[in-house]
């Protein structure tokens, strides 16, 4: 249990420190920013209570807004997602529901399972959060080439991400364990 | 009663969901305000400090282009001097050395972090009330304007960029006077339209726009960028004129805060007019 929460908090720090030294300061044709940060919500574990992954989202998106200073937009878009993916999780469920304490990584539950759950997720993040940013209707459909584009290289960077350090994470498990 | 706490409790995901959102929402509206001071922007102590530490890095990379900057801007303002004052003609003939009075104060600061790529971007400065800062100063740099501070702490302050969908600059066409606003069009850093100017006033290509008189945040003649396109024919009574911002947003690194001295005086007298209407 200790070590999980551990490993929660280390995962945490990494996506912070990642999206706060390097993404956020991305100034590259006006376009690409990508929120991988999301991902520390997507992964948090599966039987997490309902309550504190709304109140984890919710934290996680005010210290994004802190640094990126978007004042709760961040945090709105967090608290989205959140509630969502409970409602994800059972859409996509295999046919024999998910096991008790899985890990939701990719070499557990399969790549095309891994990148269906991280795309949905993802896309939603992204759509609240570029629409809650621009809050007009008149940028309607460069708001939504916006947040698609960002997507894509969100869900690139995950995937990217996890096939790089998620090995090493198992094998430190496996030294754990 | 007890069937309102069941109900409460069956949907205590969608309740709690609902609660934090409209929480979210509250700090959006009070992050727009400008008058508040929130905690919830990088003015704070850990984001700044860690800002600092990038831009640290981040400030080698751009060297080259701010020493050009600086050169540049070291030219013109030998020659500019004087524009920093405004001639009191009334009193010329009592005391000539009461001509010129100071209007406008100079603080110069370094950019801690900065973004061009979000739709509404902000800028971190390391200057704060203890240099005697205040939220709604101007902000310019060496090429043009940059904002307006919004938020101040102790040692550093936030900037709203003119690179953000709320900002509007009164700006004015250099030969002929005529004014209109500047706004961002919201996907390139180096273009913002002139909004206002109506079909008749003559625009070419290549024209100067510099800040107006009218705001009392920017000194007046301040550059703000070039026309680069010009197209009477819209459906309504303006033309669509295109600017080249001359401010760098990408690489700026060193900027100055503008005080106006006589800002309080011109805002008290503006208030009379408002409460009139």
């Amino acid at each position: 249990m200790i070590v999980k929460i551990i490993q929660i908090l280390i995962r945490f720090i990494f996506l912070l420190a990642v999206q706060v030294l390097v993404l956020n300061h991305i100034q590259w044709s006006g376009y690409i920013n990508p929120y991988v940060y999301v991902f520390f919500i997507l992964m948090l574990p599966i039987e997490i209570p309902n309550w504190l992954l709304l109140l984890t989202a919710f934290f996680t998106g005010l210290v994004i807004d802190m640094f990126a200073n978007t004042g709760g937009m961040h945090a709105a878009a967090c608290v989205f997602t959140a509630f969502a993916r409970p409602g994800v999780l059972r859409l996509i469920a295999p046919r024999d529901g998910y096991e008790p304490e899985t890990n939701l990584s990719p070499q557990v539950m399969g790549v095309k399972w891994f990148i269906t759950y991280v795309s949905i997720l993802i896309l939603l993040h992204h759509l609240v959060f570029f629409y809650v940013e621009v809050f007009r209707f008149s940028e309607f459909f460069v708001t939504f080439y916006k947040a698609i584009l960002n997507s894509i290289i969100t869900i690139i960077l995950i995937v990217l991400g996890q096939y790089l350090f998620g090995r090493s994470l198992k094998r430190h498990e496996r030294i754990v364990g | 009663m007890r069937n309102l706490f069941l109900f409460l409790w069956r949907y205590n995901f969608f309740i709690s969901f609902l609660l934090l959102e409209v929480v979210c929402g509250f700090l959006i509206v009070r992050n727009n305000n400008f008058q508040h001071a929130s905690f919830l922007n990088s003015t704070n102590y850990v984001a700044s400090e860690v800002n600092s530490l990038v831009s640290s890095v981040t400030d080698y990379i751009n060297l080259r282009t701010t020493n050009d900057a600086l050169a540049r801007q070291n030219a013109g303002l030998k020659s500019l001097i004087p524009d920093v004052y405004y001639i009191d003609s009334a009193l010329t003939r009592i005391k000539s050395d009461t001509i010129f009075k100071q209007q406008y104060t100079f603080i110069n600061s370094r950019v801690v972090n900065n973004s061009v790529n979000r739709r509404n971007n902000y800028l971190t400065l390391n200057k704060g009330s203890n240099q005697g800062i205040k939220p709604e100063m101007g902000v310019i740099s060496g090429d043009g304007i940059v904002g307006i501070v919004k938020d101040v702490s102790e040692h550093y302050c936030s900037v709203i960029s003119f690179l953000h969908k709320d900002s509007r600059v009164s700006a004015r066409i250099k030969k002929n006077g005529y004014i209109g606003s500047m706004v961002w069009g919201g996907y390139d850093e180096k273009e913002a339209s002139l909004r206002d100017i109506a079909k008749h006033v003559q625009v070419a290509k290549g024209d100067t726009i510099v800040s107006s008189s009218f705001s009392s945040i920017f000194p007046e003649g301040i550059l703000i960028g070039i026309v680069s396109e010009v197209n009477p024919e819209t459906g309504d009574n303006f033309q669509d004129i295109k600017v080249n911002l001359s401010t760098q947003f990408g690489t700026l690194t060193y900027v100055y805060i503008v005080t106006n001295l006589l800002k309080e005086e011109q805002k008290a007298l503006e208030e009379l007019q408002k409460n009139d209407r």
